[in-house]
């Protein structure tokens, strides 16, 4: 199936991509940041930064390892620290 | 809980006086109150220079959003001021983009029956932009001397310990 992964402000411009679809086999967290290795490499690694949250078809999940479930289509996108104002 | 807030991120700028009188007409006779706050874009920031503090001149200030989650998170802050106050009318507007200093970024304004929920309410929204609006912000400086010579010709922006605090400061 296929995910749509979006990175955001100082992660975009580290990955040098706003976003990418990626081909999963499943669902999990583990099986989305395998495949983001595979393709970006040592790109990936500021993506799971302590700080950097992870939004699930535009809602923030509190524990992404242990409870993301992805089915076909959907979005996931990484948020660095917010501010606005 | 508030009907209509008017939330809106935007590239082009906001007319304040044009945005008041509107919100002034849409809320009709039970005003008793407005206010307003609007958020610039200042010409230099704080860096540190081995100890002491210097001024960097800023070239720009560039803000990113998430289509969609970013308005849904203005939404949130200003559906707990109105759980919290009364509140007749709320117009929020945040620009993304490119922006110089001097531009205008954010404006807040809150129309209420008396004016201690006004006051109350807009700087409450304000906190919570700083701290939970979907935002990204970037300064690209004019040059760079201080921490900003290693780090480079511009910074991506956290919300500072004092924004923070604030915000927590509305935390029962």
């Amino acid at each position: 199936m296929k995910i749509r992964v979006l990175f955001f402000a100082s992660l975009r411009e580290a990955i040098g991509m706003e976003a990418l679809v990626l081909e999963v086999s499943e669902g999990t967290y583990a099986e989305l940041r395998t495949r983001l290795v595979d393709k970006l490499g040592e790109a990936a690694d500021p993506l799971w930064l302590e700080n950097v949250r992870v939004a699930h078809n535009q809602e923030l999940v509190a524990q992404a390892a242990t409870s993301l479930v992805l089915i076909d289509g959907d979005e996931v996108a990484f948020l660095p620290p917010v501010t606005g104002g | 809980m508030l009907a209509d807030p008017v939330i809106e991120v935007q590239e082009g700028d906001f007319d304040l006086g044009e945005s008041w009188a509107a919100l002034q007409r849409s809320v009709g006779k039970g005003v008793g109150a407005m206010a307003g706050f609007t958020g610039l874009v200042r010409e230099s920031t704080a860096s540190d220079a081995g100890g002491s503090r210097v001024d960097e001149p800023v070239k720009a200030l560039v803000l990113e959003h998430y289509p969609g989650m970013t308005e849904a998170s203005m939404r949130k802050i200003v559906d707990q001021a109105s759980a919290r106050w009364q509140l007749l009318g709320v117009h929020v507007a945040h620009r993304v983009g490119r922006l110089a200093p001097g531009e205008q970024i954010v404006m807040v304004l809150v129309a209420s029956g008396h004016r201690a929920d006004a006051f109350a309410a807009c700087e409450y929204i304000m906190d919570y932009l700083k701290t939970d609006a979907v935002l990204w912000k970037r300064e690209d400086y004019l040059h760079t001397s201080g921490t900003l010579e290693k780090t480079g010709s511009s910074r991506w922006l956290h919300s500072a310990d004092e924004d923070k605090a604030r915000r927590s400061n509305w935390q029962d």
